[in-house]
């Protein structure tokens, strides 16, 4: 397959709100899409995800800004006349045509012949993995058949760019965390530029090659691969999206041994400040569950923090334990399920710490709802 | 059936159903069945004066029917009738569909609303009064003409009335509501996601239209063609009042039949009109291949 069939997509300075609505449903983002990448926009319910893959695939023009793709300007470019192929939330396949109408239906659109229609159905159908069901009427296939017909639909105009919309939502878990692996499978075989959203986590980081971060009112948090934002995330809101992650909040202080301190409701704590905070200002203390551990005689923390075990929740390949300070503020740490040590007991009364290097120190700002 | 009836009685009761079998029977059968029945039975008997009635004359015939066969005006009019009434139908479903489809699928709250008002605030009104209305529309010295006068386009008034133009257009207008709700209902649970994948696979809005929005509210327009075509035939103010000489329509012969006192004709010619919508209604089905129960929905 072509390598350099997938194009780049830029979005440059791009606000969008609605006709008559008060609120900018995208304010001000700034995206720059590398052809054949793996592209995710994850973020909460309402962030503006939904609006940016409408304004790539053209079904409406940005208020401000310029969407480009493959270098053009796409302003006033219908969606029928630009390189890209949307894969619906809900699919949309059409239900009263075979499932090899629905494939070729693109290509009928072109004027391709009905033999030609037949022959890239069934190429398509196999790309997929999904052989043999061109006559079959599209109500007679399960959710994840559905999906990969879906999914051939879009590929049969040979798109550059094709986008989803939380496809992977209807699904069950497993069928899910399969179909996440297919998909993969299929960007890199076919190299076309895939731009993905969703609010799972999980899905955003095993598939994508970049994550842009969205918050509520249309603002780019963060774009990074999937291990740099879970261990630099550079705002409050990252910090707290992405992965679950103790947050202490607190005033900054000084700056010792190249550490800075926080006066927060836990003590003082010491970490990194990536954003350059100054004393006095309103920070958050961000540690990531698995970083904290019991104290024993061998390790040396430098943060330390008394506290009492309140309950504990086995989750399969670990336990996540939940801990409330002698001032009643609550946090957690996880404990891996690998026989070394015995799970925490529920009221032991105990010392956990963790390295100022795990403790990210980040400017107070909006998290998600829980 | 037995199951429907062992529901129905534990829904309403054996009290209720007694009830709502009393009152739907009493009604259908003597203000629906019997009068039907009756007049079938004028129709195969030919017109006597009174005191023949029950005597040697009194046989069942199928005169009343030939009649019609046989005397070229009235089976030219009778077929004039059909032609108009199906231009009525076309004319209705062209102007009804961009419609209707706006209102489905592109109009948004407020808006929808008052284009909504807008259709059924007339229907309130009396039929008689709106096609009266387009009478005087219509007239030489009408607003229409005067319009046409004024802006230069004709030098003289046209005569609307001449011909079948004024029928048509009154009967149109009189029964949009009944084309453009069928088609809007149809219409609204159509997914708008399907047009807009439609859309984004490089369809232009007439393949839309053509693949995907027709068959779907293929229901719809049955239905809408249906409704429009029986009342069109069955019409009888709107000939009445915009008609011409030339555009006498069946049921006006039917109307004479009865003001003659010849009711035995004139219930054999209505039997007649009412065969034809029971054909016309089941060669829609068959044309869209829709069967009854979609239609209901």
């Amino acid at each position: 397959m072509a390598q350099d069939v997938g194009q780049g997509i830029e979005i440059i300075n791009v606000s969008m709100r609605y006709p008559g609505a008060e609120q900018f449903a995208v304010t001000d983002v700034n995206v720059n899409i590398k052809p054949g990448e793996f592209f995710s926009f994850l973020g909460p319910s309402g962030c503006g995800k939904t609006t940016i893959l409408r304004l790539i695939t053209g079904f409406i023009d940005p208020t401000d800004g310029e969407v480009r793709i493959g270098g053009e300007d796409m302003r006033g470019i219908g969606p029928n006349k630009r390189p890209t192929a949307m894969i619906f939330q809900n699919l949309a396949l059409f239900p009263l045509m075979s499932v090899a109408d629905n494939i070729g239906f693109g290509l009928e659109v072109r004027g391709v012949s009905r033999p030609e229609r037949r022959k890239k159905a069934t190429e398509l159908l196999e790309l997929v993995d999904l052989p043999g069901v061109e006559k079959k009427k599209v109500s007679d296939l399960s959710g994840g058949q559905m999906q990969r017909v879906a999914i051939a639909r879009g590929l049969a105009v040979e798109p550059a760019v094709l986008l989803l919309d939380e496809p992977l939502s209807a699904l069950d878990l497993k069928l899910r965390q399969h179909m996440r692996a297919e998909l993969r499978k299929i960007q890199r075989r076919t190299g076309v530029t895939f731009v993905y959203i969703t609010h799972d986590q999980g899905e955003a980081l095993t598939m994508s090659d970049r994550i842009g971060v969205m918050s509520a009112g249309g603002i780019l948090e963060q774009i990074d691969s999937a291990d740099v934002l879970y261990n630099e995330p550079l705002t409050a809101f990252v910090a707290d999206f992405v992965g679950d992650n103790n947050a202490f909040p607190g005033t900054v202080r000084e700056d010792i041994n190249g550490y800075t301190v926080v006066e927060t409701s836990f003590g003082s704590l010491k970490g990194l400040n990536p954003q350059q905070l100054s004393s006095g200002q309103s920070a958050i203390a961000f540690i990531r569950p698995e970083a904290i551990s019991v104290v024993d005689g061998s390790s040396s923390f430098e943060n330390i923090v008394k506290c009492t075990v309140e309950n504990l929740s086995f989750e399969g390949p670990f336990a996540t334990v939940f801990l409330k300070t002698n001032q009643n503020e609550a946090f957690f740490l996880r404990q891996n399920n690998d026989g070394s040590t015995p799970f925490l007991q529920i009221g032991a009364k105990i010392e956990v710490g963790f390295d100022a290097d795990n403790t990210r120190l980040l400017e107070f700002g909006e998290v998600a709802d829980a | 059936m037995r199951r429907l009836w062992q529901d129905a009685i534990r829904s309403f009761g054996g009290v209720g159903i007694a009830f709502i079998l009393l009152t739907v029977g009493t009604w259908f059968i003597f203000m629906i069945l019997l009068p039907q029945l009756i007049m079938l039975d004028f129709s195969f008997r030919p017109l006597l004066p009174l005191r023949k009635i029950g005597g040697p004359e009194d046989v069942y015939t199928l005169k009343n029917y030939i009649v019609l066969f046989t005397t070229p005006l009235h089976r030219a009019i009778f077929l004039k009738t059909i032609w108009s009434s199906i231009v009525v139908t076309t004319v209705a479903l062209t102007i009804c569909y961009p419609i209707a489809f706006y209102l489905a699928k592109v109009a948004r709250g407020a808006r929808l609303g008052w284009i909504l008002m807008g259709l059924i605030i007339p229907y309130w009104i009396n039929e008689l009064l709106r096609i009266f209305a387009w009478q005087l529309i219509l007239a030489d010295s009408g607003i229409l003409n005067q319009l046409l006068l004024f802006i230069g386009l004709i030098a003289e008034p046209l005569n609307f009335r001449a011909g079948n133009g004024a029928v048509i257009m009154g009967m149109t207008y009189a029964y949009i509501l009944f084309m453009v709700f069928p088609l809007y209902n149809a219409m609204e649970s159509l997914d708008r996601n399907q047009i807009d994948a439609a859309r984004d696979l490089g369809s232009s809005w007439l393949r839309v239209h053509r693949r995907i929005v027709i068959p779907h509210a293929k229901p719809g327009i049955a239905v809408g063609c249906i409704m429009v075509f029986m009342l069109a035939a069955g019409s009888i103010a709107a000939p009445q009042l915009l008609g011409s000489p030339s555009s006498f329509w069946f049921t006006e012969i039917i109307y004479t039949n009865f003001e003659t006192a010849n009711w035995n004709q004139g219930a054999a010619y209505a039997m007649v009109l009412a065969v034809l919508c029971l054909i016309f209604i089941f060669g829609m089905l068959k044309i869209f291949r829709v069967g009854l129960k979609e239609l209901a929905s």
